[in-house]
């Protein structure tokens, strides 16, 4: 059991999940988040707080066709900065929501 | 005079309970770039508030939130009165002389109540008092609970009604390698209960549980989920809601509701579990029945009116009876008043600005609030966290206004209140001595922890 970013945050990085995540287990790059699946605890407080629906549990996941996100969070997530306070979205996040259909 | 908030004259902050909201508050002022002391004060021997009393035994990863507490707890910052009660063993006045601002975060720990005639018969309980009693809170420990009758009754449709409808589900064989106190163990290892009712004043649209609770029923040894798939018809604002992209969440748990409901049910008698866990929907108690004891509840179903995410159930005059011996209410928690601090009793918190407590709409100095008891008790242990580093946020935002002009003790001033009333108050450490013989206690057994339930046996071993 895992919970899982996958691409709907590329580019657009609102972080609002990582002001309710209980472990501070959201990383970060220049591009989106990913969750330390180590340190997870697979509450869900993140899911129903990002606006664009980027993040799934791994119940969910298979059914989205997403699951190759599952390794890409595990590889990224623990070399990355964690990112536990909201930070700016990445310039054009409002525009990419929208395309998106947010 | 040193500046506040400096080396010399730390900003000094008392923190009432040591729930999520507490730890929160706490990390967030340690990571501030002042210089700061905390002060954390506990009621019970044990920390971590709900986390430790009211998530479920058998969700012990969501326990592990506990981990990033007991990191909070060794900074250098950070220190840990526990076995205190404010407003009895010190009172808020003695801590606006100690502390230069005080936080509550001392949850919600009161019930609301379904105001329906019966309501208190033996057999109606709450899901507070058995939720504390089978994880082994010390105040709830002597509760007693009858599961001999075949049928029990949890009214509400939230997590915590999920939680007791699952402790219920589940055999000891699956509960016994949990936290779960020994004492529960005991008790429903001689449960005859094999349906279980949990029922819900909305619709199958509008239940609250998260859609990772609900699955877990479809997944469980010995029970089946039941759901009458003549109760999954929606009205047209209904319809609407679970359209809505945001809902999703709620399309889930329908999505569930109908998956459960298309399960046959009806099969050889040889296919199906020993226990039914039930989910009804637009159903309200009106009347809990029997003569010394529960023996029926009355039950009124409902209609939904209103326009999308506002509707609201309005009884439709039609009733009936269901047999059974025990009933638990989960229909939401309360706060209770604190001597000293104003208190909203409609909505059970204490009345507060962005985190700054206030009476009669102007802000009480010194006083701040955060978790359950600030918004009300909504939210999971992570949505407490947003909440606390708002409300520290606020703390900050003050600190001119806080600078008394005078240094303040801060733990000294409380330690010899407390030594001059005799009370045994316990230090983060002398907690882990205690956190080191559950754990051992409970690998003897094949459990993460065996919990102590007497506060008097958790201080006789600190003697
Ligand atoms: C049955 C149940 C199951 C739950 N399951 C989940 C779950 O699965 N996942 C999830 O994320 N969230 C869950 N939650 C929600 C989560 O527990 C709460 O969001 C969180 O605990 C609220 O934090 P808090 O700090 O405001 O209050 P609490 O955790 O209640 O902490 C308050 C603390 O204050 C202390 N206190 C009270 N009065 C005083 C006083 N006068 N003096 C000193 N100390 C005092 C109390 O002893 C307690 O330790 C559950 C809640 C319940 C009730
Ligand atoms: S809220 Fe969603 S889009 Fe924003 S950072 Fe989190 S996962 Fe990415
Ligand atoms: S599920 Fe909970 S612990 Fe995991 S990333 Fe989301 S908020 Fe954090």
């Amino acid at each position: 059991m895992t919970t899982i970013v996958t691409d709907n945050c590329k580019s657009c990085r609102f972080t609002d999940c990582v002001t309710v995540c209980p472990v501070a287990c959201f990383h970060f790059d220049d591009e989106m988040l990913y969750i330390d699946p180590d340190v997870c605890i697979d509450c869900s407080a993140c899911i129903p707080e990002c606006p664009v629906q980027a993040i799934f549990e791994d119940d969910d996941i298979v059914a989205e066709g997403k699951e190759e996100w599952i390794a890409i969070n595990a590889e990224r997530a623990p070399d990355l900065p964690v990112c536990d306070e909201q930070m700016d979205p990445l310039p054009g996040a409002e525009e990419r929501k929208t395309e998106l259909g947010f | 005079m040193a500046q506040l908030g400096s080396e010399q004259n730390p900003l000094r902050v008392a923190i009432v309970g040591s729930g999520p909201s507490g730890f929160y508050a706490a990390e967030a002022l340690i990571k501030s770039d002042i210089d700061i002391k905390v002060d954390m004060l506990e009621r019970l021997p044990s920390p971590y508030g709900l986390v430790r009393s009211g998530v479920a035994p058998d969700h012990p990863k969501l326990k592990q939130a506990i981990l990033l507490y007991d990191k909070i707890a060794q900074s250098p910052e950070f220190n840990l009165i526990a076995n205190i009660t404010v407003g009895k063993d010190i009172s808020v006045d003695e801590l606006r002389d100690s502390h230069h601002a005080i936080i509550f975060t001392c949850g919600a720990e009161s019930d609301r109540r379904l105001g329906i005639p019966g309501e208190d018969l033996a057999g109606s309980y709450t899901a507070t008092e058995f939720v504390a009693w089978y994880n082994g809170h010390p105040d709830y420990r002597d509760r007693q609970f009858d599961l001999s009758n075949e049928v029990a009754v949890i009214i509400g449709q939230g997590n915590v009604a999920a939680d007791v409808a699952r402790i219920l589900s589940k055999t000891v064989d699956e509960l016994k390698h949990t936290d779960i106190a020994e004492h529960a163990l005991d008790v429903l290892a001689e449960s005859k209960i094999k349906d279980i009712y949990v029922i819900g004043r909305r619709g199958p649209a509008q239940a609250k549980f998260t859609p990772k609770e609900l699955r877990e029923f479809g997944e469980l040894e010995h029970c089946d989920a039941v759901v009458d798939s003549t109760e999954l018809e929606l009205n047209k604002a209904s319809h609407i809601e679970l359209e809505e992209k945001s809902n999703i969440g709620s399309k889930k748990i329908y999505d569930l509701f109908q998956k459960y409901s298309s399960r046959a049910i009806s099969g050889p008698a040889s296919s199906r579990k020993a226990r039914r866990c039930h989910f009804q929907f637009l159903r309200s108690p009106v009347e809990l029945l029997g003569d010394s004891k529960l023996e029926r509840v009355r039950i009124e179903h409902n209609q939904l009116s209103g326009d999308p995410f506002k509707q609201s159930a309005r009884g439709s005059g039609k009733f009936y009876e269901l047999e059974t011996g025990i009933l638990f209410r989960s229909i939401g928690y309360r706060g209770i008043p604190m001597q000293g601090v104003p208190f909203h009793d409609g909505w059970g918190v204490f009345p507060n600005d962005d985190g700054r407590i206030t009476e009669n709409d102007e802000i009480v100095p010194q006083f701040y609030t955060a978790g359950w008891i600030k918004r009300g008790p909504s939210g999971i242990i992570g949505t407490n966290r947003a909440c606390s580093v708002a409300t520290v946020n606020s703390l900050l935002a003050d600190l001119d206004t806080l600078d008394s002009g005078d240094q303040k003790a801060g733990a000294e001033t409380l330690y010899s209140l407390l030594d001059s009333r005799n009370v045994r108050y316990i230090n983060y450490q002398e907690w882990k001595s205690i956190d080191a013989t559950e754990v051992e206690r409970g690998q003897a057994k094949g459990k993460p922890r065996e919990k102590i339930t007497y506060v008097k046996e958790m201080l006789e071993l600190l003697n």
